[in-house]
């Protein structure tokens, strides 16, 4: 699980501004725009959520936003599909268990 | 809020962009819909030279027929609207948009063209759900579009070309195929495409599938069996791979809601992927105002849902008056030559039958 | 056609062509060992609709034809070996080889979209079609140019009693 640096096809990494978000209370950087779950994926994270009942660990599966297995806690509003939706500053991510918890009334 | 336009187009990957170049080069006023912030569908994952002839961009990668399209939406000024999600059609013309996650719009239409494309089977093994098994889509999105590796040692379930091609993009990316199962007793993809992987030391397992993933928060080994005609494990021939983690290329099943919950009626082809909307010639689904074009039609590839989404394209303009015949006709004719010289030869003859059945039936 | 799908076995298993394969296909002709240019190698035996092969060469030497499912063929009087179609062909089916480079060594130009690309001069490992490492080999010229858009054409010089053998190489370990 890493971020791919020179590609053959696509090239060097290009130069990204950088945003500070925090997941599971610890502060991480993470370039500017990309998606929650790729910001994860390249620290290295295992699981981004435990099931309701069994608390078995999940991760991303389809990628693109429609089987939602990757969704997580963000800003204190649970279920975010984290695959499409991208970072931004400040932003609190944490590890979603079962339902997860509304912050704060919407 | 209503808004009207002539044509709205659902779907912004290769099929819906060419449907909604055509429609605006010939007159027609077209709205171009996505759910995604960026358009392109699966093209900007296809970091490949594509296969055909010239008038099919071959040699090309997918990634700059991609931004090509792109711009020429932009030089004929067609209008966009990223993060946009068609949730419903209602009366056959009213399409409900959720803009932005945030507010509802609906756009009375005049033509429909439904471009959704499709999605990727999953198939059911003790530790499928883990994390780190993952479609292998899921993982050219990450390698390709989001710069990211998400696993070093990876198990491929499939030999289809996305199987294959995407073993390969692995391997371009950084990471190490340790094998690549396929349950048939033949590899499903191109020759070349399987010779490419084979050479870079990737082995294929065929009469093979996946019977187990393990791990605690993640996968951390696959085990792979051989199976009898009958699709049964033999026992005695597991093989545990060390892998972190395992795609799975089974196959794509066309994005369907929106054209059955708008009343298409549909026509089961399983080479194509299952249940997908009837349609015509001209690419005209059972309801006059709503047309289909790409892998929603049936699972293909890009190619060819670029002539589709052209045909498509033409055929809604022309059905709104604009266009004369002879315009028309040779537009749509060259069109779809391209598409029948896609599906030719060993690969593409089975895809003509198929699509040919589908045209052909008739309806109720 | 039972017969051309028993001969297909190896292909659709081993995910190579086995080289009885080959030399059953049509299109696939090992240059003679006595020729002295280089030519370009197709290994292509399924019929897919494709053909940049026949429309990038600029010597018109490899036929398709109108049925753009036609296997290629290559005419040795008219390839010059300048590797054009290597780059063009995109499912990478295409190489260049000659048995005569110079004392008991063959030369190969493959296709190679992998980093890092290796440095001239630098000794690599040459694979056969299953991947297996065969000899090694000595890199000669690596190309890189912008219509082969991003498609490295790799010249190594190899010995030539594994000049049918072999095909690329091994891919080196990456630096990050």
């Amino acid at each position: 699980m890493r971020r791919i640096g020179e590609h053959p096809v696509l090239g060097p990494l290009p130069d990204s501004e950088m945003v500070r978000i925090v997941v599971d209370g610890e502060p991480m950087l993470a370039r500017k725009g990309e998606m929650i779950a790729a910001a994860l994926l390249a620290a290295g994270k295992q699981y981004f959520r435990k099931t309701i009942k069994t608390q078995e660990p999940r991760g991303i599966y389809c990628g693109i936003g429609r089987c939602t297995d990757c969704v997580m806690t963000v800003n204190g509003i649970p279920n975010v599909r984290t695959c499409v939706t991208p970072v931004e500053e400040g932003m609190e991510i944490e590890t979603q268990m079962g339902y997860g918890h509304w912050k704060q009334e919407r | 809020m209503m808004l009207e336009r002539e044509v709205v187009v659902v779907g912004a990957g290769p099929a819906g962009l060419s449907a909604a170049l055509e429609a605006a080069r010939a007159g027609a006023s077209v709205l171009l819909v996505d759910e995604n912030s960026k358009p392109g569908g699966q093209l900007f994952k296809q970091i490949h030279k594509f296969f055909g002839s010239r008038d099919h961009r071959a040699g090309v990668r997918g990634i700059d027929i991609g931004a090509q399209l792109l711009d020429e939406a932009q030089q004929l000024d067609i209008e966009v609207w990223l993060d946009a999600e068609v949730c419903g059609i209602f009366n056959q013309c009213d399409v409900w948009i959720v803009r932005d996650k945030d507010r509802s719009v609906t756009v009375r239409a005049r033509r429909i063209i439904l471009a959704t494309g499709a999605t990727e089977n999953a198939i059911n093994f003790p530790g499928w759900s883990l994390p780190g098994v993952m479609g292998a889509g899921a993982a050219q999105t990450m390698i390709n579009l989001h710069r990211v590796l998400p696993g070093q040692r990876f198990l491929m379930v499939g030999s289809g070309n996305v199987g294959v091609i995407v073993s390969y993009q692995l391997l371009q990316a950084g990471g190490s195929v340790e094998a690549i199962v396929e349950a048939a007793p033949r590899l499903g993809g191109y020759g070349v495409h399987t010779a490419k992987v084979r050479r870079a030391g990737v082995p294929f397992y065929t009469s093979h599938t996946v019977l187990e993933a393990r791990g605690t928060d993640h996968v951390e080994s696959a085990t792979i069996v051989q199976i009898d005609s009958a699709w049964k494990p033999i026992g005695g021939t597991e093989k545990e791979l060390s892998v972190d983690t395992i795609c799975i290329a089974a196959g794509l099943t066309p994005l369907v809601e929106l054209a059955f919950a708008a009343g298409c009626e549909s026509f089961y082809s399983p080479l194509l992927g299952g249940m997908v909307p009837w349609h015509d010639r001209s690419m005209r689904t059972s309801i006059p105002s709503i047309y289909i074009a790409g892998d929603i039609s049936g699972v293909e590839e890009a190619s060819t849902a670029m002539e589709e989404g052209r045909m498509a394209g033409l055929s809604a303009a022309h059905s709104l008056g604009y266009l004369d015949h002879e315009q028309f006709t040779t537009g749509f004719q060259a069109a779809e030559a391209r598409m029948l010289a896609l599906r030719s030869g060993m690969f593409g003859q089975k895809r003509r039958d198929a699509k040919a059945a589908i045209i052909a039936h008739e309806r109720g | 056609m039972q017969e051309r799908e028993q001969r297909e076995m190896e292909l659709k298993q081993s995910g190579a062509p086995s080289l009885q394969e080959l030399h059953e296909s049509p299109c696939y002709q090992l240059p003679p060992k006595e020729r002295r240019a280089l030519a370009a190698v197709i290994e292509c035996i399924e019929g897919i609709p494709c053909n940049p092969c026949e429309t990038s060469c600029p010597q018109g030497a490899i036929t398709v034809g109108d049925e753009i499912t036609n296997l290629p063929v290559v005419d040795l009087e008219k390839c010059t070996g300048c590797g054009i179609c290597v780059a063009a062909c995109p499912g990478l089916a295409i190489y260049l080889k000659k048995y005569l480079f110079k004392e008991n060594l063959a030369y190969i130009a493959f296709p190679f979209e992998y980093l890092p690309l290796p440095e001239e001069g630098q000794t690599v490992h040459m694979v056969d079609r299953l991947g297996h490492m065969v000899c090694d080999g000595t890199v000669l010229r690596v190309v890189k140019i912008k219509k082969n858009d991003r498609t490295a054409v790799v010249h190594v010089s190899y010995p030539n009693e594994f000049y049918e053998e072999v095909v690329n190489m091994q891919r080196l370990p990456r630096t990050d």
